[in-house]
């Protein structure tokens, strides 16, 4: 007797449904109460709004030892509530408007020291792989944090296909700048294009994955689709959204929070209780969906993984 | 109710719509994934915007020369104040939960909270002596005790300034806002000032 097995289905097999638009359902109470120059009284933000893109479940996920078992945050928290500046700098602005965002056709350029630099179709670059569920904590440089189940695969599996060259010690991912779909680059807010990095044996890590899905759908447009960086050990800026650029390099790469203020924000940018930013406390974070605050774990609580990668590093220095 | 009258109570009510609406976004669960941030950000913002309206009151009153706007300053003031105090107990009870010592390291070691707390510190006096029969008790000293308001606002601005990550338009515009009303306060003392025109 042949017991057939339920074949992987590819990631290219799942094609998203086509993006619709959907309004704002909810509008804001006081705008509505407060009239004329009285309005600029009103506060700005509440309401629901819904995912952009997603809805599109992605089948015969894998499970993965590296899951927490901790509570989930619900999907509307972490599809609604994002940084994603491009798309504007409230929480909700990204679920507003990244309806605008096109995340197929969409090419990925692979370039610097690579053995063969090449621009790739992000389906045939992913199709190799089988996805696997990862639930991560997601600690924010702003002190709160979230339970996500992330879909994607390691990335040191890309980096491995991707053959860099022996010279090559970091890895640099550059996210779309593009103003037609992305109101939010209109104001300098950042120097665009978005720029984060890795060092490369961090970048080989298991516990670093591209993401191309979370709550076993395709990636919602305000959560960086149609591929982003999560690095869950790291605060959650490094998780680089909607890639259109993997370079690979010998010198640190630039990236966008240094450039834009060196003394608050480091390249590694490590979770760590013990080190400040300049401005608030890191010692504690709010789990959004909790009352009372909880104590920031190093290493996100990642560190009996990943602290090997620092060993002997002034992590005060190398913040 | 005279046309006055009126114009004050929209005023009044459109004044306390944050504070009504947070409420009522607490019953359809509409304060956001991270409700303490959503309401500090939503009273911090009215506090200040209406500090500054606070201080737009006596321009408008010369330019227009519309005597009764004046009332509108105390109100605008006390609501202010109220809510600076929403605000702070915010941060008391929904951030920090009584945590005294966790308070207090925030006050010494985050400029940005020890500056908000120098504007609220700053307010309680002006509140304070807001009644009429303190205005009373003040007499002359009323009108420079009550300058402080400047620098209070100047304080909020510069609390603010030291929130943002790096989307700086906001504090930004208030920054203006600040320096344009005191321009005018400086135009006017310049103006009294000047060596009368032979
Ligand atoms: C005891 C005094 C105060 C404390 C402890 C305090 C604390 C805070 C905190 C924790 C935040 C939020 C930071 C964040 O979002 O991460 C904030 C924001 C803010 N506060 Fe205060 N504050 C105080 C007084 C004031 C006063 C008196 C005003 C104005 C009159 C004010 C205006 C603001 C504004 C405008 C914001 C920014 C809101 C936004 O991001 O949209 N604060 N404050």
């Amino acid at each position: 007797m042949v017991i057939r097995k339920a074949p992987d289905i590819r990631y290219s097999e799942v094609t998203p449904k086509a993006l619709y638009v959907r309004r704002r359902e909810f509008i804001q109470a006081a705008a509505v109460a407060a009239a004329g120059a009285a309005a600029a009284l009103s506060p700005v933000g509440g309401g629901r709004v819904h995912a952009q893109g997603g809805g599109v479940k992605l089948p015969n996920l894998r499970k993965s030892q590296f899951s927490t078992t901790e509570k989930l945050n619900s999907y509307e928290d972490v599809t609604g509530y994002n940084n994603f500046y491009e798309f504007g700098t409230d929480k909700d602005d990204p679920k507003r408007n990244a309806n605008r965002l096109v995340p197929r056709p969409w090419t990925i350029r692979v370039e610097g020291l690579v053995k063969t630099p090449a621009t790739y179709d992000i389906d045939s670059l992913v199709k190799p792989y089988a996805l696997e569920e990862r639930i991560y904590r997601l600690r924010c440089v702003e002190a709160w944090s979230m339970v996500i189940p992330w879909i994607g695969f390691p990335l040191a599996d890309l980096v491995k296909r991707l053959e860099p060259l022996p010279s090559a010690r970091f890895i640099e991912f550059t996210t779309l700048a593009d103003l037609k779909q992305m109101p939010g680059i209109r104001v300098p807010v950042l120097d665009w294009p978005y720029v984060e990095g890795l060092r490369l044996d961090e970048a080989m890590h298991p516990l670093a994955i591209l993401a191309v899905g979370l709550y076993g759908e395709v990636l919602p447009n305000q959560n960086g689709a149609p591929i982003r960086l999560v690095v869950p050990w790291k605060y959650g800026f490094k998780g680089i959204k909607s890639i259109v650029r993997i370079r690979f390099t010998d010198t640190q790469p630039r990236t966008s929070w240094p450039v834009a203020n060196a003394r608050e924000y480091g390249f590694y940018s490590n979770v760590n209780p013990t080190v400040d930013h300049p401005r608030w406390s890191q010692a504690t974070e709010r789990r959004l969906g909790e009352f009372f605050r909880r104590k920031t774990l190093m290493f996100n609580g990642y560190g009996d993984q990943v602290a090997q990668l620092y060993a002997g590093m002034d992590l005060r220095r190398n913040y | 109710m005279t046309r006055f009258g009126l114009f004050r109570w929209s005023v009044l009510a459109a004044a306390l719509t944050p504070a009504a609406s947070l409420v009522y976004w607490t019953f359809t669960g509409d304060l956001t994934a991270n409700p303490v941030d959503f309401i500090t950000d939503t009273t911090g913002t009215t506090a200040l915007s209406l500090l500054v309206f606070t201080l737009t009151v006596t321009p408008l009153r010369r330019v227009t020369s519309r005597n009764e706007l004046i009332r509108l300053r105390r109100m605008l003031g006390l609501l202010a104040f109220f809510y600076a105090c929403l605000h702070m107990l915010t941060w008391i009870v929904l951030d920090w939960f009584f945590d005294v010592a966790s308070m207090a390291a925030d006050v010494t070691e985050r400029p940005y909270i020890m500056m908000g707390m120098a504007t609220f510190l700053l307010l309680v006096p002006l509140a304070a002596t807001s009644t009429t029969a303190m205005i009373r008790r003040l007499g002359r000293r009323w009108q420079p005790l009550h300058r402080l308001v400047y620098v209070a606002a100047a304080t909020a601005v510069i609390h603010f300034w030291w929130v943002v990550k790096a989307d700086f338009r906001q504090p930004r515009l208030w920054a203006v806002a600040l320096c344009v009303l005191f321009g005018f306060r400086v135009w006017w003392v310049l103006q009294a000032h000047a060596p009368a025109r032979a």
